[in-house]
């Protein structure tokens, strides 16, 4: 390890409501990975975003090769030599790979883009790299893996001395995270600055020389990988914050019945002849990597999506679901991972938000009855003890956390018996996690039936009764929860087929 | 382990449709076929003033439509470019009839008027963050507003051929001998191919669809998205500014408040020759043979005996075909 190439000091900032980062402390030095630790909301990511200008911080100071710096913009940030590589991909699909690559620095004959000297350039650069893939593909034709490869070379392109990783393998196979940690050691030896953020335990101890943790915004503290346990680290990404036990037996009383089963189902090239059962009672989850297929999964079962074959039976009959208002009918809700875009109406009222798939039950005549509505509104307020000012409160202004119950009050008062929660916790501070957590054991309890997706292995683990692994449009495992580990699921999701 | 990335099969085999360029020569084949099919089933459609007057209607859409092209791109629209281009071609006319202004002066002006409402556009859209479609609304109704005022509320007749100042109309169509020919093609054939060339090889081009495709990565890729979204309403501006010239070249007289209704047939037209309804893809040489194919079922139907009304729930339905195509591909592109 060298010398201190980048040294965050107190980074302090605010946004409306919450305190993202509270006096952060962050370095790195020249030839080392660094990893960046902690639970969703942990701030992780708001951290990087004011490294690299996307926020302002509130307060504090960057010290990048021994000069202050403050970048407005991402670009100023990798024109200095920082460069991010994000975790949602950030692709432009009707563009070729090299255009992509060198988006905003194009090599230019007179006023002409030079798109072959870009072609070459972008070969010489996966040359490097040892990535097969031909820069004029365009670019939506390529894998989720490939695309995720051209952001690195990208990334690397920039000549860059800093490069922040955020999450890099969420979306990769297990060879192609080999290809990358080549690549990382690669860049190690020439001296870059290396942040690596990452969820996975095994991949720091194997890939990073330090650790800094942090926790709901603060920084808790930096140690050096070789010397500290993994429940070292677990110790400080936790702290306070208690959970629900995990479960080490399926809660399902034997004998429950099936209330669902799905038979071969099949829908494009992400659902392929999927199968499984869910009971009474069971919080059935749904583990893979990115683009495994789940959510794809979830949709077809819920009808968002048009199925090309398999059967779908709810308590043993058989039944035809075309449509979201077909799958309603036969009791199924859907908790979309994108709650802002497809769970709940954000410039409307909590009351007209867990009113709105049950709205037929509280018109009277042609209006509809705005009493029973706040009403039952209020009930569910209460019993799933949602953080709100009241019944009328516009849903835009509550928090992630009391967000999701307002979605899942809508479909308990559609009297759904089977809930399918695509990604739960997503976008939620850890405290409101555990609540959701305990409100889905207490539905479970209930005789609800649960499906749960989840790309956050600690989740999977501390909630499921029964898991299914999917990899590539494909079931590849289930497993009792009293047989499950991090590393049997793991090894499911990214099973050659 | 090696691992050689060998390109799977729905990588490999793609089929016709997603090809880029393939709508184009559909749709070059749509022209041929209408062409033909008019010329068989009319005897007066096979004449040369047809020809001629197909070109003349022809010029000020295309020339729309060309510009109009880059704000479908970015995702956006502009539906100010009908009624402006009858206010710019009305300010410019004003000055040169009533104010003795010379004509090429008052062409730049009505030039300038369109670069300068694009620009409005462009910073409503851009900077103000209104949607494109309320935007371009609201410069549409005062584009209409302002051109009655530019006129005083009366048509404005440009230089009748033989007059004095009357040349610029020779640039549309030109009379050598007893013959006319029309000469505005050519101009707007390069054109063409001036744009083509600025959206598939310059940052202009390259942005435009960069911020149809995914507007936040192309933020986040440092890039100056402001001006470059604003740049693609200018050159809608423009456009409507040289589509005005060709409108005052072609027609006698301009009358105000008319031309609501004209954007519709570019952007129309732009579509079915395959700029995405959703942004991201599309092409000028594209948008010039859609504006073809509206063109002649807008000239061709009246001489198979099908009026004006028949021609517009055609051309209805012609453009819901082409985006039919559009989200047929984007679904055959997802599911692959």
């Amino acid at each position: 390890m060298g010398d201190t190439i980048l040294k965050m000091k107190e980074i302090d900032k605010s946004f409306p409501g919450v305190h993202a980062l509270d006096h952060v402390n962050f370095e790195v030095r020249k030839g080392e990975v660094h990893a960046l630790m902690g639970e969703n909301g942990a701030g992780k990511s708001t951290l990087m975003k004011v490294l690299t200008g996307i926020y302002t911080k509130d307060s504090g100071s960057i010290m990048f090769e021994g000069k202050e710096v403050e970048f407005h913009n991402t670009r100023e940030a990798q024109d200095a030599g920082i460069v991010i590589v994000h975790q949602e991909l950030n692709m432009l699909g009707h563009l070729t790979v090299a255009q992509n690559i060198f988006i905003g620095r194009e090599f230019k004959k007179g006023i002409r883009i030079d798109d072959k000297k870009m072609n070459e350039e972008a070969a010489k650069l996966f040359g490097k790299l040892h990535i097969d893939i031909d820069p004029a593909e365009t670019m939506s034709n390529l894998t989720v893996g490939k695309q995720q490869m051209c952001e690195i070379a990208k990334a690397i392109s920039h000549e860059a001395k800093v490069i922040i990783f955020d999450e890099p393998s969420a979306a990769l196979t297990e060879t192609e995270i080999e290809e990358l940690f080549k690549i990382i050691r690669d860049l190690r030896k020439q001296q870059l600055g290396i942040v690596y953020i990452s969820h996975r335990m095994d991949e720091i101890k194997v890939i990073t020389d330090r650790v800094t943790v942090m926790r709901d915004g603060g920084y808790v503290g930096t140690l050096i990988t070789n010397d500290c346990t993994k429940d070292d680290i677990i110790n400080m990404m936790v702290g306070r914050v208690i959970y629900e036990d995990p479960k080490t037996e399926s809660t399902v009383p034997k004998g429950a019945p099936v209330v669902l089963k799905v038979e071969n189902l099949n829908a494009g090239r992400m659902v392929q002849d999927v199968s499984f059962e869910l009971r009474k009672g069971e919080i059935l989850g749904f583990s893979g990597l990115m683009g495994a297929g789940r959510t794809e999964t979830a949709r077809a079962i819920f009808g968002a999506d048009p199925k090309t074959g398999g059967d779908i039976y709810i308590n043993g009959q058989k039944v035809e679901i075309n449509s979201p208002e077909d799958a309603v009918k036969c009791g199924i809700g859907y908790l979309s991972e994108d709650r802002k875009r497809f769970g709940i109406v954000v410039q409307k009222s909590v009351a007209e938000n867990s009113t709105m798939a049950a709205l037929e039950n509280f018109v009277k005549g042609l209006f509809i009855d705005k009493k029973t509505e706040n009403k039952v509104a209020q009930d569910y307020v209460e019993s799933l003890a949602t953080k709100t000012p009241g019944v009328d409160q516009l849903v835009v202004n509550l928090s992630g956390g009391n967000q999701q119950k307002v979605v899942i009050a809508k479909w308990l008062i559609r009297n759904c018996d089977i809930l399918i929660f695509d990604e739960p916790t997503r976008g939620i501070d850890v405290g409101a996690k555990n609540e959701i957590y305990k409100l889905m054991n207490r539905l479970a309890e209930e005789g609800k039936s649960i499906i749960m997706i989840s790309s956050e292995m600690t989740e999977i683990l501390r909630m499921s009764d029964r898991i299914v692994v999917m990899c590539e449009g494909r079931k590849t495992g289930e497993i009792d929860i009293s047989e499950a580990s991090q590393e049997i699921i793991m090894n499911m999701a990214t099973r050659e087929i | 382990m090696n691992k050689t990335v060998v390109k799977t099969p729905e990588e490999k085999k793609r089929s016709f449709f997603s090809r880029p360029g393939s709508q184009k020569f559909i749709v070059l084949l749509v022209v041929v076929f209408l062409f033909i099919f008019f010329s068989i089933f009319s005897e007066n459609f096979r004449k040369y003033t047809t020809i001629l007057s197909i070109m003349d209607y022809s010029y000020y859409i295309v020339l729309m439509a060309i510009g109009v092209t880059f704000p479908l791109i970015t995702g956006g629209v502009d539906l100010s470019i009908g009624t402006g281009l009858i206010c710019y071609s009305l300010a410019g006319g004003y000055l040169v009839v009533h104010c003795g202004w010379p004509t090429w002066a008052g062409m730049i002006v009505s030039v300038l008027f369109g670069i300068l409402i694009g620009m409005l556009n462009g910073v409503l859209v851009s900077i103000m963050s209104l949607p494109p479609f309320l935007a371009t609304l609201c410069t549409c109704m005062i584009t209409r507003g302002l051109g009655s005022i530019c006129s005083k509320s009366f048509g404005i007749s440009w230089p009748t051929s033989g007059s004095e100042g009357s040349w610029f109309r020779d640039i549309f169509k030109i009379t050598i001998g007893d013959t006319k020919y029309p000469l505005g093609f050519v101009w707007v054939l390069l054109l063409v191919l001036l744009m083509a060339f600025v959206l598939n090889h310059t940052k202009i081009g390259r942005y435009t669809i960069a911020i149809g495709s995914n507007k936040e990565a192309t933020i986040l890729s440092g890039i100056n998205v402001r001006f470059y979204h604003i740049m693609a309403y200018v050159i809608s501006g423009l456009f409507a500014g040289l589509a005005s010239i060709a409108y005052s070249a072609v027609f006698s007289t301009v009358q105000p408040g008319t031309g609501a209704g004209f954007e519709l047939e570019a952007i129309g037209g732009a579509i079915i020759g395959g700029v995405s309804a959703s942004g991201g893809s599309g092409s000028v040489g594209g948008s010039l043979l859609g504006v073809f194919v509206i063109c002649l079922l807008k000239t061709g139907l009246p001489y198979i005996g099908l009026q004006a009304n028949w021609q517009q729930i055609i051309t209805g339905l012609v453009l819901i075909g082409a985006v039919m195509v559009d989200i047929l591909k984007k679904k055959k592109a997802a599911t692959v």
